[in-house]
């Protein structure tokens, strides 16, 4: 199986990579320029956007939507969807802050492993029904979704954990910083940063992005659909428990309802970020991208002053536009390739 | 059909009823300021009547699993007790208008002697308050009134009139007397937020308040995320900003805990309308100096004494009326049956271990 797998991707591979990787450069700048376009506006409006303390919030606000994007991101590229990740940030942030506050001394390190575990588990419940159960990935998460909410609700049964129930050291974690960046940022940028090297250069993610191309292609050429696609999920399930602690330590209040909604919030990051719902295209720091301009779009409204009636309608706006200048880049790129190969 | 008209005859005749009641409540009110109230007719109301035990209260929030609805049930169940009688409490899952209905029949058919309720919507509950009525059921509405004519009295946590003077009255004193000030509220349609918002206002144009300056009303949609980014664009937007009056308990925490780890702490105050549990931390790290909120243990509290007071035939519901709620002492039933429980109580570093919610 791999051995014919192997030598018809070698010679398809190469160029290929070299075109789509030209693309998605161009993908990817789309989203920049918009968030440059974006910052330079509000910064003429209020120099104080630009201040250390506006660009620090900026990036802690963007660290737990980047974080749940790349596992999202993932996930869209072998065309599914994963719609609980809020219910399990909800779920993660929950077990966390009821533990830490039970047991003060645990160590952060200890948080965050838990809740990377409660949140794979999640994920593994997510994956073995998408791919044993042969239900779309849309229903299943969608009851999913429903499901760790409902646990969490009954485990909460209305009590919230509070600042003041949680040891100092996880609550500090959400300021403090190691060189100047914040630990928030930090774990997103390792986040982000060993999503995209897995996924440009690892087999297994070329595989994940053979598999959203066509999925029945994928499965002829041998490669291990089941494995790979069990571990994405389980990789969604797990960031979203990592968000969950992230969650915990910087909102510093938690109850039943954490998160709820946030899934709307990360598949629009990615949508935004350039990954093509289809699967199959769009790259991790291109979804991480597409969650710090939601971020910035944000903040910049808030500080704009803009009405806030116009604000939820404005985001969509945004949204749509910036697919739609994505969508022109990539025909215009799309087409001068075409062009350049007529000419040679 | 034909059992469609019965129901409709039935519900006639309980609407009937409940006019008969109401007129005879209208006498009572007299007689009672009079005389002290002689117990001539059935439904007059005798201050001295021995308080009945074993009264079955049951309990019905907005939904279970809400902190704040079970803060206040827990009120309840503790005055219950006092009043040696039997608590109950069943709700919905979710807050929507009609998903109260089935819960009211099934205790119209348990034959409770109290319901109280926070109704979800003021009128989709109403034939159903009405048929327990006329099941001779004394219904108490709380936190949210059902309408008028189908309830005999609502517990009234804090009048907005109230509310609104408490806010003003501590933005001034956490902006030390003079400077900017915004509001963060939860969403720009929230009714009882922006009546409260009103009052403040009408109180910031009185003379007493004229060098404090409302800058802007910013909102949070009751999300931390978002009540944190409002809070981040008001202390851009506004620089020389003194304080920010959040009524709303999710935005005064994420206002706290935002100023709490940033670098306009001590600059900036905070103030407004939150939970003790959930401000404890902010108040002792001296982000937060001082907040208000009224008690919602009492609400429920109140409103068992109050289910209590009518279902012994104390009281009626009827505009003047007294009666005694335990610990809270003694209440008298305004217009429209509506019971005040008193001003907010406002919490500070020295006061805020003694509460628990």
């Amino acid at each position: 199986m791999t051995i014919t797998s192997t030598p018809t991707k070698a010679p398809l591979g190469n160029p290929v990579a070299q075109k789509a990787s030209g693309l998605f450069k161009q993908r990817e700048l789309g989203i920049v320029l918009a968030l440059a376009l974006l910052v330079a506006y509000t910064a003429i409006d209020n120099p104080r956007f630009l201040s250390g303390q506006s660009i620090r919030d900026n990036l802690l606000n963007t660290a737990i939507l980047a974080v749940m994007a790349t596992g999202q991101a993932i996930v869209v590229i072998t065309r599914n969807i994963d719609l609980s990740v809020g219910s399990v940030l909800g779920i993660s942030a929950f077990a966390v802050a009821t533990l830490m506050s039970k047991n003060q001394d645990l160590p952060m390190i200890v948080a965050l492993l838990v809740g990377l575990g409660v949140g794979a588990v999640a994920g593994l419940v997510n994956g073995v029904l998408v791919r044993y159960g042969k239900v779309p990935a849309l229903v299943v998460t969608l009851g999913t979704l429903y499901i760790y909410r409902g646990i969490t609700y009954s485990w909460a049964g209305g009590s919230q954990v509070n600042a003041d129930e949680l040891p100092r050291h996880f609550l500090t974690f959400a300021n403090d910083s190691i060189l100047g960046i914040p630990w928030l940022v930090l774990i997103a940028l390792v986040v982000i940063a060993a999503g995209s090297i897995m996924m440009r250069n690892y087999r297994v993610g070329r595989e994940l992005y053979a598999m959203g191309s066509s999925p029945a292609a994928a499965e002829l050429a041998g490669i291990k659909v089941a494995r790979n696609l069990l571990g994405a999920f389980v990789l969604s399930g797990a960031l979203a428990g990592l968000a969950g602690v992230l969650y915990a330590a910087r909102f510093g209040t938690v109850d039943a309802a954490a998160g709820t909604g946030y899934e709307l919030n990360v598949v629009a990051a990615v949508v935004v970020g350039g990954v093509a719902v289809f699967g199959g295209s769009g790259t991790v720091w291109g979804a991480a991208l597409g969650a710090l301009l939601l971020t910035v779009i944000g903040s910049a409204l808030a500080v704009l002053d803009i009405n806030q009636f116009w604000q939820q309608a404005i985001v969509g706006a945004l949204i749509i536009l910036a697919i739609c200048a994505d969508r022109l880049v990539a025909f215009r790129i799309a087409r001068s390739l075409r062009k350049r190969d007529a000419h040679v | 059909m034909l059992r469609s008209s019965r129901t409709l005859l039935s519900v006639g005749t309980a609407a009937l009823l409940v006019t008969g009641l109401s007129a005879c409540g209208g006498t009572t009110k007299d007689s009672a300021s009079n005389s002290g109230g002689g117990a001539q007719v059935a439904a007059s109301a005798d201050p001295n009547a021995q308080a009945k035990e074993g009264l079955k209260i049951a309990f019905l929030p907005k939904q279970l699993n809400n902190p704040y609805s079970d803060v206040e049930v827990g009120g309840g169940k503790v005055a219950v007790g006092e009043l040696k009688g039997e608590y109950k409490l069943v709700g919905p899952n979710d807050a929507s208008a009609s998903s109260q209905v089935s819960y009211i029949n099934t205790l119209i058919q348990q034959q409770q002697d109290v319901i109280v309720v926070a109704a979800n919507d003021p009128n989709a509950v109403c034939p159903s308050l009405n048929q327990a009525r006329a099941a001779k059921i004394k219904v108490i509405t709380f936190d949210s009134d059902a309408s008028k004519d189908c309830r005999d009295a609502f517990i009234n946590q804090a009048t907005t009139q109230g509310i609104g003077e408490s806010l003003a009255k501590m933005a001034l004193e956490q902006a030390g007397g003079a400077g900017e000030i915004a509001v963060l509220s939860a969403t720009p349609n929230a009714t009882n937020q922006n009546s409260w918002i009103d009052v403040m206002k009408k109180e910031l144009a009185k003379p007493e308040y004229s060098k404090l300056k409302l800058v802007k009303v910013a909102y949070g949609n009751d999300d931390d995320q978002k009540s944190f980014q409002e809070a981040q664009g008001l202390l851009q937007s506004y620089p020389n900003l003194k304080a920010i009056v959040a009524p709303t308990t999710v935005g005064i925490a994420a206002a706290a805990r935002y100023i709490s780890s940033s670098s306009y702490k001590g600059k900036v105050a905070v103030t407004g309308l939150g939970l003790p549990n959930q401000m404890r931390e902010y108040v002792k790290d001296d982000t937060v100096k001082k907040f208000a909120l009224w008690n919602p243990a009492d609400i429920g509290y109140l409103a068992a004494y109050a289910g209590a007071a009518m279902a012994s035939g104390q009281i009626t519901g009827a505009e003047g009326e007294k009666f005694k709620a335990g610990k809270l002492g003694e209440y008298t039933i305004g217009a429209g049956g509506e019971i005040v429980l008193g001003p907010p109580t406002e919490f500070t570093k020295a006061n805020i271990d003694e509460f628990n919610f």
